[in-house]
């Protein structure tokens, strides 16, 4: 049964896959990516997999959608159309693609509980986790305490990601005379005359935000933490903008504020490992945050996924407000 | 019965493919790709009963939450494509060289 | 015995909900245009999710995911058909003419 439905699955993820690429419109192309990645959250969710799937949703099929529709409102949707096809690259990618579908015939079945993957560190994990962190969602345990250096690490990039987004698109162009924000915002009031949408739509908003929250704060008992409540949380900002107009949700979301909420972001995270640090334990070692070790690692958690969901919120939002409020590339 | 309505569903997820696949227009794949994302909503909660695991529910709340913005934001840039060409083709300086826009749609 | 009623409307409710979702799948594929196909869609949308998610509530009893289904048995009730209005609209405004039969007078008193 589990099979069957993952053969079906993953047989749309190929034609999904195949479609995204011979699309030569970029806006069906956009759409069909869409499409595969939802049929990706299905396959994780089959395989058991509840964080990735929830993130891979909202990231993939709602955020990924928003900023491409940006993009496409800058650029353009025709793709340029190549007129000799290059020989050396496919044979490279033919023999690569040959090596590793002869590669797939050397790994352990689906579930083997004899694989080597499963017998080192993850029986640890598992059976130690209610001793030392006692919280239901393993993954979060794995994500915020164990593995935390590399969370860390993950935060980083976000934020990276953020700045360098923004300064590629803090190059104005100087040649052509370009219309105010605003004013190309009023002229293109897209679905805001739109009552039934505008009315329904803002219904969703707070349901959104606080469906969010939720997902960030259960993380410890839910499938869920900072970076699908982040992605949740943009999304909702992004639906406000898409209503409302981009140059209201720029302004309700101001980018200096948001530059400097998801430098806290992270400043949190290392501020966290700091004071375990200056509390005598090693950095990030939650442990010492409070005399019983279980409590402190529960502050500690919740303390840094905060800081995760805080810094991918404002990184995407300050993405969509740049794309959005751009009148020409 | 729960793994009959599973097949269903995934048949209706199937057949939504193969129209976006064939649509000849482009509403006829934001089409697709709404009712795609529906179907992962259902298909989600089925699945979900058929493992045991109720807490998985967040998920289907939250894809249902995300399909909908998805198609807002489609249908909004396809809206104002006319509106942001005639913006940006009354205010493009002329230059010699016949300069391309990338919008020429 | 009321488990046995329960259960068995949960088994009815659940047949009914994949029929429909069948038959808004093949009218998606077969449907001649582009107004007809958002109208088979709707009924994947609606009534198909109305059948399954109540079956299911039936199928878990009083819990905290019956609500869970309940609060998403309403969100797609609100955003289903608005997402339906919403492409129709722009279909319309974008100069996608629907098909409209044939006008010919002949064929007056042919459909019984």
């Amino acid at each position: 049964m589990i099979a069957l439905i993952g053969l079906v699955t993953l047989t749309l993820v190929a034609v999904a896959a195949i479609a995204t690429v011979m699309a030569t419109n970029l806006f069906v192309a956009s759409m069909w990516f869409g499409i595969f990645s939802l049929l990706m959250a299905s396959n994780f969710f089959i395989l058991d997999a509840a964080d990735v799937a929830l993130t891979e949703a909202a990231v993939g099929a709602g955020v990924s959608t928003v900023l491409f529709m940006g993009a496409l409102a800058l650029t353009g949707e025709k793709e340029a159309i190549r007129s000799r096809v290059s020989w050396f690259p496919m044979a490279v990618l033919g023999v690569l693609a040959l090596a590793l579908f002869v590669a797939t015939f050397q790994q352990p079945m689906l579930g083997d509980p004899m694989a080597p993957v499963h017998q080192h560190v993850a029986p640890w994990y598992l059976e130690q986790t209610p001793n030392l962190i006692n919280i239901p969602n393993v993954v979060t345990a794995i994500l915020a305490s164990f593995r935390g250096y590399d969370t860390l690490g993950e935060v980083i990039v976000i934020f990276t990601a953020g700045i360098g987004v923004l300064s590629v698109l803090s190059f104005k162009p100087k040649r052509r005379q370009t219309i105010s924000s605003e004013a190309l915002a009023a002229k293109v009031r897209g679905v805001q005359h739109h009552s039934i949408l505008r009315v329904v739509g803002k219904l969703v908003i707070p349901l959104l935000m606080l469906f969010a929250l939720v997902v960030q704060f259960h993380g410890k008992y839910t499938p869920g933490g900072g970076f699908s409540a982040g992605a949740l949380f943009a999304a909702a900002v992004m639906l406000y903008g898409i209503l409302e107009g981009a140059d209201r949700s720029a302004k309700a979301m101001p980018e200096k504020v948001m530059l400097r909420l998801a430098a806290f972001g992270a400043t949190l995270y290392t501020s966290v490992g700091l004071v375990c640090m200056l509390l005598g334990g090693a950095f990030l070692d939650y442990n010492v945050l409070w005399p019983d070790p279980v409590v402190g690692q529960y502050f500690g958690i919740l303390l840094v996924e905060f800081g995760v969901g805080l810094t991918v919120t404002t990184v995407l939002v300050m993405i969509f407000n740049a794309f959005a409020n751009r009148p020409t590339y | 019965m729960l793994i009959a309505a599973g097949l269903a569903i995934l048949v209706a997820m199937v057949m939504a493919t193969i129209r976006g696949l064939k649509g000849p227009t482009i509403y006829d794949r934001i089409l697709a790709m709404n009712m795609f994302g529906t179907k992962t909503v259902l298909f989600v909660a089925v699945v979900a009963y058929l493992y045991e695991r109720p807490d998985f529910l967040d998920l289907a709340l939250a894809y249902a939450l995300i399909n909908f913005i998805g198609v807002l934001a489609v249908l909004q840039f396809f809206q104002n494509r006319e509106a942001r060409q005639a913006a940006r083709t009354a205010q493009a300086v002329p230059l010699s060289g016949g300069e391309q826009d990338g919008a020429s749609s | 015995m009321m488990e046995m009623i329960v259960d068995g409307l949960s088994w009815l409710l659940l047949a009914g909900g994949g029929f429909f979702v069948l038959v808004g799948g093949v009218g998606v594929i077969r449907m001649p245009d582009l107004y007809t196909r958002i109208h088979a869609a709707s009924v994947t949308e609606t009534l198909g999710t109305m059948l399954i998610l109540i079956g299911l509530m039936l199928h878990s009893g009083w819990e905290l995911a019956t609500f869970k289904l309940l609060a998403i048995l309403v969100f797609l009730l609100f955003t289903g058909p608005v997402s339906s209005y919403a492409l129709g609209n722009t279909a319309l405004l974008g100069g996608l003419k629907p098909e409209l039969g044939s006008q010919d007078p002949s064929k007056e008193g042919r459909d019984l």
